[in-house]
């Protein structure tokens, strides 16, 4: 325990020291992010994130975007527990119509600006789900999308570019 | 030969059925299989329908005997098994939403995947419009003055999937607890029907992305059974170290999400670190960091990259000592072990009836992994179970952790004696034929059922995911804890919606 801990206190951690192209690249996406936000909402982003239908594959890779690699959370990036202090959210699946009015009421239930990101092909196409009985369709047609984020699934990487597109739109 | 074979003897055998023999079966029989299963004499392996029959997969571990039955319903009706074998109640209720097969004698009729939101019932029978409503759902009743209710989800407060879970509790004490899952059902069976077998094995590598290794190898292997090929020796050993990094993987995350629900981050941190450096190994050796698409029936869909053999041996080198620092920790930590011990405790009688496998089985002393048996290339049959007895929280990290010191090792040795080759035979369906395989993935064991159509295509698929015996246990598993340990009970199960939901 206080090896690990001491490890944590000696060792330069993950995040500051780049070792490879790929990390300074989302260090310079996520700064470009924060900045952007900081402007447009005159704060961070506040993310809560709705499976509405996923395979788990695109949560698995949300989640990746809070380890010590990606660690958007000091960019302002923050994924919080209720429709109600949230800013943003990153909806993926296709909609199941099990789901459908969950995902409605949780967007009822958003603040605005109300931004929402539809992840994946699923999110924006149905993907390999699109022509089935159970699936009410991508995102958008259940709630207005502001920016899909293609890929199966989309890494870390293509969301936090994904993020930063979308703050750029919106500050127009 | 055991009782299961001995009992179904004189029953008509279906010649295609590979590499398990199918048998068709009257009422009578179907009922005393049911029964039998329901004493203990066999596992359910899984109990599902394509639309013309319901199929019943059983297991006798004894005799290490497998042996499908069918029965084909009469007036759309069929001997319920649950009625003698409580874990077949969520497949027989699946069967009714979907194919509109009724249990006769079913000890609970209440709909299960459809929440009357489709527009039409049975999609995969003889589907009839109905209007999509709102639809009551009677919960389990939980009698007693002082007790309240929690309704949780489909929306939960983490970044994980829908379902909703219904709390009795007592104070702080959960009496009872009662699951409603179906919400991301995406109607994968009636998707894959008559879709080449290329377009299915993308779905079936979909129906739980968290194990898509696992489902696309079920499928493949499936596939392969029913057609009598196998894949090339190369091919084999790729999906072997393909299937190890997805365990890993999922372990990882997993060790540090338990240990973070019982409000011990640091782990989180670190194991997040390692899960990372193995999605990243897996992106550069395979091309993508889950590995999705990767298997092919008949092979593999690439080979691996040509520095492959370093990376995977850098990897281990990077992640094994660091693995051994947070073993360490996990096991000195008071706070974490006042959690984790005698939590959410399972008993080994529940898991054997529920024939519950993967981590949340051997934890409670169910010894089986089905690399080990039935088994599968390029496991071989010396490969021992990792196993504990507590059947609590901790048991089941424990269980995890040994299986991530064995992925370690199994992958070292694949990559050492990788063969050269051919990656891939190609496939060709000449007949009606149908193949069943059962491939552990991380969670527990995914059977597959497929049957092929003379032009190539895919007549029905099956896939049945371990959560369906692993859910129910969690409502066990729960009972008597406090409210607040109920994140820590359902993230050291860590069950599929979407792989239960289908």
């Amino acid at each position: 325990m206080r090896n690990l801990l001491l490890q944590g206190l000696l060792k330069r951690p993950l995040t500051e020291a780049p070792p490879s192209h790929v990390d300074a690249e989302i260090d310079a996406l996520g700064a470009r992010l924060a900045d952007l936000a900081r402007r447009k909402l005159g704060r961070s982003i506040s993310i809560r994130e709705v499976d509405a239908g996923s395979c788990n594959g695109c949560e698995l890779e949300i989640h990746a975007l809070n380890n010590a690699f990606y660690d958007v959370e000091r960019f302002g990036l923050r994924f919080v527990a209720s429709p109600r202090h949230a800013d943003l959210l990153m909806v993926t699946g296709p909609v199941t119509h099990n789901m459908r009015e969950a995902l409605e009421r949780t967007y009822a239930a958003t603040p605005a600006p109300k931004l929402v990101v539809a992840i994946g092909d699923c999110g924006s196409n149905c993907g390999v789900f699109a022509g089935s009985y159970a699936c009410a369709g991508p995102v958008s047609s259940v709630i207005p999308v502001d920016l899909e984020i293609p890929g199966c699934p989309p890494t870390p990487r293509d969301m936090l570019e994904g993020l930063c597109r979308l703050v750029e739109i919106v500050s127009r | 030969m055991g009782w299961l074979l001995d009992t179904l003897r004189n029953a008509r055998r279906i010649e295609r059925a590979k590499p398990w023999p199918r048998f068709e079966v009257d009422a009578d029989m179907w009922s005393r299989l049911a029964a039998a299963t329901g004493a203990g004499d066999a596992d359910m392996l899984s109990l599902w329908s394509d639309g013309e029959a319901v199929h019943l997969a059983m297991m006798n571990r004894t005799a290490r005997e497998i042996a499908i039955a069918s029965f084909t319903p009469v007036d759309r009706r069929f001997p319920s098994v649950a009625a003698h074998h409580a874990p077949a109640q969520r497949l027989e209720r699946m069967i009714h939403d979907i194919y509109g097969f009724a249990a006769d004698n079913s000890p609970d009729e209440r709909p299960w995947l459809d929440h009357g939101r489709w527009g039409l019932r049975w999609p995969g029978g003889t589907p009839e419009a109905v209007p999509s409503a709102w639809q009551s759902y009677k919960f389990l009743e939980a009698g007693g003055a002082p007790l309240h209710q929690i309704p949780v989800g489909p929306v939960h407060a983490g970044i994980i999937e829908p379902g909703h879970f219904r709390f009795s509790a007592n104070g702080e004490t959960v009496v009872r607890l009662e699951e409603r899952l179906g919400y991301v059902h995406k109607g994968v069976e009636q998707l894959m029907r008559r879709k080449s077998i290329d377009a299915c094995v993308a779905i079936a590598g979909r129906i739980s992305g968290d194990s898509t290794v696992a489902y696309a190898l079920a499928f493949a292997l499936a596939v392969e059974a029913a057609i009598g090929v196998e894949a090339p020796k190369r091919a084999q050993a790729l999906r072997g170290i393909m299937g190890e990094l997805e365990r890993l993987a999922n372990h990882f995350g997993d060790v540090g999400a338990i240990c973070n629900d019982a409000s011990f981050s640091l782990i989180q941190a670190h194991c997040h670190i390692l899960r990372e450096r193995v999605l990243r190994a897996s992106q550069a050796c395979f091309g993508h960091r889950l590995m999705m698409d990767r298997i092919r029936p008949g092979g593999v869909a690439a080979d691996m990259a040509a520095d492959g053999e370093a990376i995977l041996t850098a990897l281990v080198g990077e992640i094994r000592p660091a693995f051994d620092h947070i073993r360490t920790v996990y096991d000195s930590v008071n706070s974490l072990q006042d959690r984790r011990v005698r939590t959410g405790l399972l008993s080994r009688n529940l898991a054997e009836q529920f024939a519950c496998g993967g981590y949340v089985g051997r934890a409670s002393g169910r010894a089986f992994d089905a690399r080990q048996w039935p088994g599968y290339a390029p496991y071989d049959r010396s490969l021992k179970p990792v196993g504990r007895t507590a059947g609590d929280v901790d048991a089941r990290v424990w269980v995890r952790m040994d299986e991530i010191l064995a992925s370690m090792a199994m992958i070292e040795r694949l990559v050492a004696d990788l063969p050269s080759g051919e990656i891939r035979h190609e496939i060709a369906v000449a007949v009606d034929c149908e193949g069943s395989a059962l491939v552990e993935s991380f969670r527990g064991d995914v059977f597959a059922r497929v049957r092929l159509a003379a032009d190539g295509n895919v007549t029905h698929a099956h896939l049945r995911d371990p959560s369906w015996f692993q859910w129910p246990l969690l409502e066990a598993a729960i009972e008597g804890n406090i409210v607040a340990d109920f994140p820590l009970c359902n993230k050291s199960f860590n069950c599929s919606y979407s792989g239960h939901d289908l």
